[in-house]
């Protein structure tokens, strides 16, 4: 397996180490539930280098990209980021990333860890134009600082932002990024991104740093209440936020529109991008199946794979009609922030209203739930 | 980790208290360590009868499920409700308050493969390797 430069970090921490996409990763330091909690009210830190990065280097950079993605990166000022998905020409989808545009001619994407591989493949197999593309994975550690204290800690860790038009942490908005020293170490990048629905930072450094910086936030941090948070956080924060995982809510198997990512395919953008023809058919057909969200009413916690029922009448809500599978579970909790189990999965768009009544399987028993609106955690 | 020697072990890491006739039953310190935050469970019916090695209740943290196995045969006569409301004192007294139901055995015999304290400690030891 394989190990980020932060794992003799983790050992220390005494932290339950998990394989994740062929990494062996901190699932947990101290348990979920605190790590969750420690983000939504102080601070956490998250080891998240196992991530991929790729470059993207030329004067064809930005048509490129363009062409790979389905958000519109045209619309973007130098140093901001933005969400989109790389989908292929069925509109399924490849991957879901951040495009980071430093400029029209040097972007870089950063890629989910057990894509790596299938996204590098993918990306240069279509390649196009003046583009020197690099698989920059082992280049950088990355470190995502996260919660309302998070800007408080980075200031206090004698952070220094300094590309153009940049004057202090204050000044790099939501989803903007600024090269920077962090905590003496020169040459990060710092980016107003992250996974977790609250304000953060997420640090690119040379991985022979990254100790370094991960130890300065722990000290620098502990006055704040900061704590490092391990993968089950992160799981159950984005989940609150309703954040699509790959290989949970997106696959390759599932379109981009179903899932709910409409937001992210700019259908009007002016150039072609793979997957646009079948994703504006999609579009023209109507949807057959959504992606929901949905709280639990009864007892259970549905998990991934649990199959969704319904009422075959749905006019009719009496609980002891009979019922019929219409769909699938694909992610579930018991919500840390809320104290209620909630749960994703695909119901037929005729069913995926908001207050529609479904029955989740648990164990053999059909439970009852409720279809809820984005996200589950409101501030 | 604690290893109580008054109660009996099972490799799938339930623990039985015997006071004649009736088990007592629960996970062990370990397995809800495992576990992390426990956050739902589901305790078998009122006499309900149950063979050894049945799944006959579930423990669940806030990322995995697990099943708790009936480490005897017998009659569920006894069930600790009021871990409906406060899973978490699984993770806080694995061995009193947070015990899962009372069994009342239909063969004593079942007790001869559980481990004790000693055999049960190597047997984790040598799992987390």
């Amino acid at each position: 397996m394989k190990h980020t430069p932060l794992y003799n970090e983790h050992k220390k921490l005494g932290a339950r180490m998990v394989e994740f996409g062929g990494w062996e990763m901190p699932v947990l330091y101290t348990g979920v539930i605190d790590e969750h909690k420690t983000v939504r009210t102080a601070a956490g830190i998250f080891d998240v280098s196992h991530m991929g990065e790729f470059e993207f280097k030329g004067k064809d950079a930005l048509s490129f990209v363009q062409y790979l993605t389905t958000n519109d990166i045209s619309k973007l000022s130098d140093n901001q980021a933005v969400y989109s998905l790389l989908c292929s020409e069925q509109g399924t989808l490849v991957d879901d990333i951040i495009v980071y545009r430093f400029n029209p001619e040097h972007i870089l994407f950063v890629v989910n860890a057990s894509n790596i591989d299938k996204d590098w493949a993918w990306v240069t197999s279509h390649k196009k134009g003046d583009v020197k593309i690099t698989n920059k994975s082992g280049d950088f550690a990355l470190i995502a600082l996260q919660g309302p204290k998070a800007a408080e800690v980075l200031k206090k860790l004698s952070t220094s932002p300094y590309s153009p038009g940049v004057d202090g942490i204050d000044s790099i908005k939501t989803f903007h990024m600024s090269h920077a020293t962090v905590a003496g170490v020169k040459g990060t990048l710092l980016a107003r991104t992250g996974y977790t629905g609250e304000d953060g930072f997420e640090i690119f450094c040379p991985p022979e740093k990254a100790p370094n910086i991960w130890q300065a936030l722990i000290e620098t941090g502990k006055p704040f209440g900061l704590k490092p948070a391990g993968l089950g956080a992160r799981d159950t924060l984005r989940l609150e936020m309703r954040y699509s995982l790959y290989g949970h809510e997106i696959t390759d198997k599932t379109n981009a529109l179903e899932a709910g990512l409409g937001w992210v395919v700019k259908l009007s953008k002016d150039c072609d991008f793979i997957g646009k023809k079948a994703l504006e058919k999609i579009k023209a057909d109507g949807l057959k199946r959504k992606c929901v969200g949905f709280k639990m009413i009864d007892s259970g916690i549905p998990r991934e794979g649990y199959k969704i029922f319904q009422f075959i009448d749905p006019t009719n809500q009496r609980t002891n009609e009979p019922t019929h599978e219409i769909g699938f579970v694909c992610s579930g909790t018991m919500s840390p922030s809320l104290g209620i189990a909630i749960g994703t999965g695909y119901v037929p768009a005729e069913n995926s209203q908001m207050e529609t009544k479904i029955f989740i399987d648990i164990r053999g028993n059909k439970r009852l739930a409720e279809i809820v609106g984005a996200p589950f955690y409101k501030k | 980790m604690i290893f109580p020697d008054d109660i009996k072990y099972t490799k799938e890491h339930e623990w039985v208290k015997v006071n004649g006739n009736i088990a007592t039953i629960g996970i062990t310190d370990y397995a809800q360590e495992q576990l992390g935050d426990i956050v739902y469970v589901e305790l078998p019916d009122d006499n309900e009868i149950v063979t050894k090695g049945d799944a006959f209740g579930v423990v669940e943290s806030v990322k995995s499920v697990s099943d708790v196995n009936a480490p005897v045969s017998g009659k569920v006569v006894e069930k600790n409700d009021p871990l409906k409301d406060n899973p978490e004192t699984i993770n806080e007294d694995p061995y009193n308050e947070g015990w899962i139901c009372r069994l009342e055995m239909s063969d004593k015999g079942d007790l001869g493969d559980l481990m004790n304290a000693e055999e049960y400690e190597a047997f984790v030891s040598e799992e987390k390797e």
